[in-house]
């Protein structure tokens, strides 16, 4: 198991937000977390990678990446795990970047603090820029010059040259055209099939989850309700609320106007 | 439970109310007492103060400059009036121009920053224009200068220091009211078809006036330094009129031997000027929209 | 019936809208819009009430030219179309009651007489789906969905013939977006209503509209049924939005063959974000040939114009071909 998650308790004052008992991402995995607002689910994701605390979050339960507990890990360990092995990629990409700094210096910068010297970094970082297929050149742009699905690309390429093994991805396509998303998508699959990146995928659509995850757990309220492979959770829901989220979803094909 | 049982406990409930408002914003409550204290007193001066007459035209020949003592707490002055009586009646000079500087500011700043914020445009352009000319001057200097033309005396003070001060309330409220204008609801009125005036009073207005309020509040302590300052300098209120400002100037070439003269108006402006300091900080605590969602 | 002729909308230096024409006919009936972001389809929204203006062409009301409408004019104009727009949060003032907001459009027009403002009120939250005791809340008491509602009351209180609705639902959790959805059909029906259903969600259209639009930097690169649009898109980039339309139950269209990088020339700003795109000179000729696999040198000199091909309007030199045999890869922004 990659990614290990039990009795996980997120909470912000009085306020229970995410209570999971338990939580499993394999080795290579696709994971889709999947729930409506409100439902814990990025939360969830923020906890997993230890951000939760500095929002004001009490975090308990044991969360293990490779046998490795993490909720008890103080900062500097934090920033050393950070990128290496697992990292994070946001619906905002552009936010996460430096306004001021050029990418490709964001993106040396990152790898350095891993250990790379400046040529390897630069090298490591072109490499991964083909992989996801843009441009090197890009490297040179500043963030507010890349469109969404460039720089949500960029994010995926750092994550790549890192050589993190779990890659959390919070609704990373939800503010894109729908044209990009299946680029980013697909992208996100090939980076699993010739990396072995395991991947949680948080997102609130359900159609997007379903081309791309092996397996989805879908949120309510702070708590999974349901999980299961995708094909057969989304066909046959086992819960009142699995059913009602997934006959809400509107689809093509049934036209009824 | 009797009347008395359940007035007592009202009481308790409005205790536990101000200790619950004490406890979140001390700053404001502090405050706010304080000027309620200085307010009470302004107010009540006729009765609570000494030598009422003392406040006007008196003069005591005989009293002339006498230090504090249990007939005269804070002193007397160089006509032997009771200081005491001054500064109380100080107060009711001083909040009313305070509150008359603020309204007559408020009153031409904030239509024209509403005006230039909602149409934009050349309107905008105009207004701003205006205001950025009366802001390039300090506005001590203005005021001071505007004063030094008419007699002197209270009310012409009061002029000359709102023609100064109302840009400041342009420039924020038209800020303000820029940023409200383009937010969807406005725009959804407009398509409804809801008049410019109506738009401006029921959206704008309530949605621009809390940084203006505040400001306000946090402007009442700057208002009656300035009215000091200016009636320091002998532009303003005039003897016999106690104004604590002219009480300190004509105190200060005493201020040697009779440390009283100067030092006892001097205070009453540190405590009001603070006062309405704190209350503007804890006002913009209070009304911060982070905290308010919080809750 | 709103007839919109080569409209053409621009902010600054940038052109929103470039020459759209459309027919939106009378009630009921749902037109669709849709596009990507950049595509100016929230523009063309605004556009049509009057938010933004228009720097060339016509906008036409049962005939009456609305773009310079005045005075009595425009206030029937105002009654007569309205719209509701994305963000609940924004939508309504969060000072104002419920009820406040929804009598605004009644007290501005004086609809009803004043003592008959709050029965009007309520009767319009109870058609929109909500108590009559919802008119004394603020709305941060309400969730998205009911603030929607109540947008849409507000928009009702005037009896429109036609709404503009911007992206209604695309800021709702999916169950309640459905809820939303089931409202605007029955609205539609009971008060025959005509709407111009601005979307970027292609299932949400085909549920809710007869006839479509789509739009592409400015241009409508294709109009008509919209199953037949849906169903056989004639026009590249229509196939290719058809095609990424992810699926409940197959998943993932099949992903494009891994592309090659083409080396970055010059300085072009991204085109795949609809703020990048607008900030880009027109490419000349089709606004689509940049990333068109179908395209020629025609495509990049020539604008394509509208014309009818199998029973639909498409605005594409090579349409007959896209249609025989339709693409799914388009040219991405990964270089440009």
């Amino acid at each position: 198991m990659t990614l290990e998650v039990r009795n996980l308790r997120v909470s912000f004052g009085q306020r229970t937000v995410v209570a999971i008992d338990a939580l499993d991402l394999g080795d290579g995995e696709i994971l889709g977390l999947v729930g409506e607002s409100g439902s814990g689910k990025s939360i969830t994701s923020l906890s997993i990678i230890g951000l939760a605390r500095s929002l004001g979050a009490t975090v308990s339960g044991s969360i293990k990446l490779d046998g490795r507990e993490l909720t008890t890990l103080g900062e500097r360990e934090w920033r050393e795990l950070r990128g290496d092995r697992i990292a994070m990629i946001f619906q905002a990409p552009i936010s996460s970047l430096n306004p001021v700094m050029r990418v490709g210096d964001v993106f040396v910068r990152a790898l350095r603090l891993h250990g790379a010297s400046r040529a390897q970094a630069r090298d490591r970082a072109r490499r991964a820029m083909e992989e996801v297929v843009l441009s090197p050149q890009l490297l040179a742009r500043y963030p507010h010059q890349l469109s969404g699905g460039q720089a949500q690309r960029v994010a995926i390429a750092m994550a790549v040259a890192l050589r993190a093994r779990v890659l959390l991805a919070d609704e990373p396509t939800s503010a894109l055209d729908v044209t990009v998303q299946a680029e980013i998508l697909s992208l996100i699959g090939r980076m699993r099939l010739e990396e072995g990146i395991s991947v949680l995928f948080v997102s609130h659509d359900l159609a997007v989850v379903a081309g791309l995850c092996d397996r989805v757990a879908i949120m309510r309220a702070g708590q999974i309700v349901e999980s299961g492979a995708t094909a057969a959770t989304l066909r046959a829901p086992a819960t009142e609320y699995g059913r009602e989220l997934i006959a809400a979803v509107p689809r093509l094909g049934d036209a009824h106007a | 439970m009797t009347a008395v049982g359940i007035g007592a406990g009202r009481a308790r409930g409005v205790l536990r109310r101000l200790g619950h408002e004490l406890a979140r914003n001390p700053t404001l409550t502090v405050g706010a007492v304080v000027l309620a204290i200085v307010v009470v007193v302004a107010i009540f001066a006729p009765l609570l103060a000494p030598d009422p007459t003392d406040a006007g035209n008196a003069t005591h020949p005989l009293s002339v400059l006498q230090a504090p003592s249990s007939a005269h707490p804070f002193g007397t002055d160089e006509l032997g009036r009771d200081l005491l009586t001054r500064v109380m009646y100080g107060g009711r000079t001083s909040l009313q121009i305070v509150v008359e500087v603020l309204a007559i500011a408020a009153a031409i700043g904030i239509p024209l920053g509403l005006i230039a914020g909602y149409f934009g445009g050349a309107v905008d352009q105009v207004i701003m224009r205006v205001t950025d000319i009366f802001l390039a001057f300090p506005a001590l200097l203005l005021s001071l200068a505007i004063a030094s033309v008419f007699t002197p005396s209270v009310g012409h003070m009061i002029l000359a220091i709102a023609v100064t001060w109302w840009p400041w309330y342009t420039r924020l409220v038209r800020g303000e009211a820029a940023s409200v204008v383009r937010r969807p609801y406005v725009e959804s009125s407009r398509t409804l078809g809801v008049s410019h005036a109506r738009i401006v009073a029921r959206h704008v207005l309530p949605n621009a006036a809390t940084p203006v309020l505040v400001q306000i509040s946090m402007d009442a302590g700057g208002v009656l330094l300035v009215s000091a300052a200016i009636s320091f300098l002998g532009l303003g209120a005039q003897d016999p009129t106690p104004e604590w400002g002219l009480m300190v100037s004509q105190g200060a070439s005493y201020f040697s031997t009779q440390w009283w003269y100067a030092t006892f108006p001097g205070i009453a402006i540190l405590i009001t000027a603070m006062a309405f300091n704190l209350i503007g900080d804890g006002l913009r605590e209070r009304l911060d929209p982070k905290r308010v969602l919080s809750r | 019936m709103l007839e919109v002729a080569d409209l053409i909308v621009r902010y600054g230096p940038v052109t929103a809208v470039d020459g759209v024409s459309l027919t939106v006919p009378d009630g009921p009936f749902g037109f669709g819009l849709v596009g990507e972001s950049g595509s100016g389809k929230t523009t063309l929204g605004r556009a049509l009430v009057r938010l933004v203006p228009a720097a060339a062409g016509t906008v036409a009301y049962d005939g009456q030219d609305v773009l310079r409408a005045r005075g009595e004019a425009l206030r029937r104009y105002r009654r007569a179309v309205q719209i509701v727009f994305q963000d609940p949060d924004s939508t309504l003032d969060p000072r104002m009651r419920v009820g406040a907001a929804v009598a605004e459009g009644l007290n501005a027009h004086r609809i009803v007489a004043r003592d008959q403002v709050r029965a009007r009120v309520a009767s319009l939250l109870q058609e929109v789906g909500l108590e009559p005791e919802f008119a004394q809340r603020l709305p941060h008491q309400l969730s998205g969905g009911q603030r929607q509602r109540v947008a849409i009351a507000r928009a009702l209180a005037v009896q429109p013939a036609l709404i503009v609705l911007d992206e209604p639902t695309s800021a709702l959790d999916v169950t309640v977006q459905a809820r939303v959805l089931a409202l605007i059909g029955e609205l539609r029906e009971q008060r025959s209503l005509s709407y111009l259903l601005i979307s970027h969600n292609l299932a949400v259209v085909e549920q809710l509209c007869e006839r479509t639009a789509v739009l592409y930097l400015g241009q409508v690169v294709e109009e008509g049924e919209t199953a037949l649009l849906l169903g056989t898109p004639a026009h590249p980039y229509t196939q290719a939005l058809r095609a990424a339309v992810p699926d409940l139950e197959t998943g993932l269209p099949t992903p494009a063959p891994r592309p090659q990088p083409v080396d970055a020339g010059g300085d072009h700003a991204p085109d795949d974000d609809g703020a990048a795109r607008l900030h880009r000179d027109h490419p000349g000729g089709c606004p689509f040939h940049p990333r068109c696999p179908l395209a020629v040198d025609r495509c990049r000199s020539e604008r394509p114009p509208l014309r009818e091909v199998a029973g639909r309007r498409v605005a594409c030199h090579r349409a007959e071909e896209a249609l025989a045999s339709p693409t799914v890869a388009v040219g991405s922004d990964t270089a440009d």
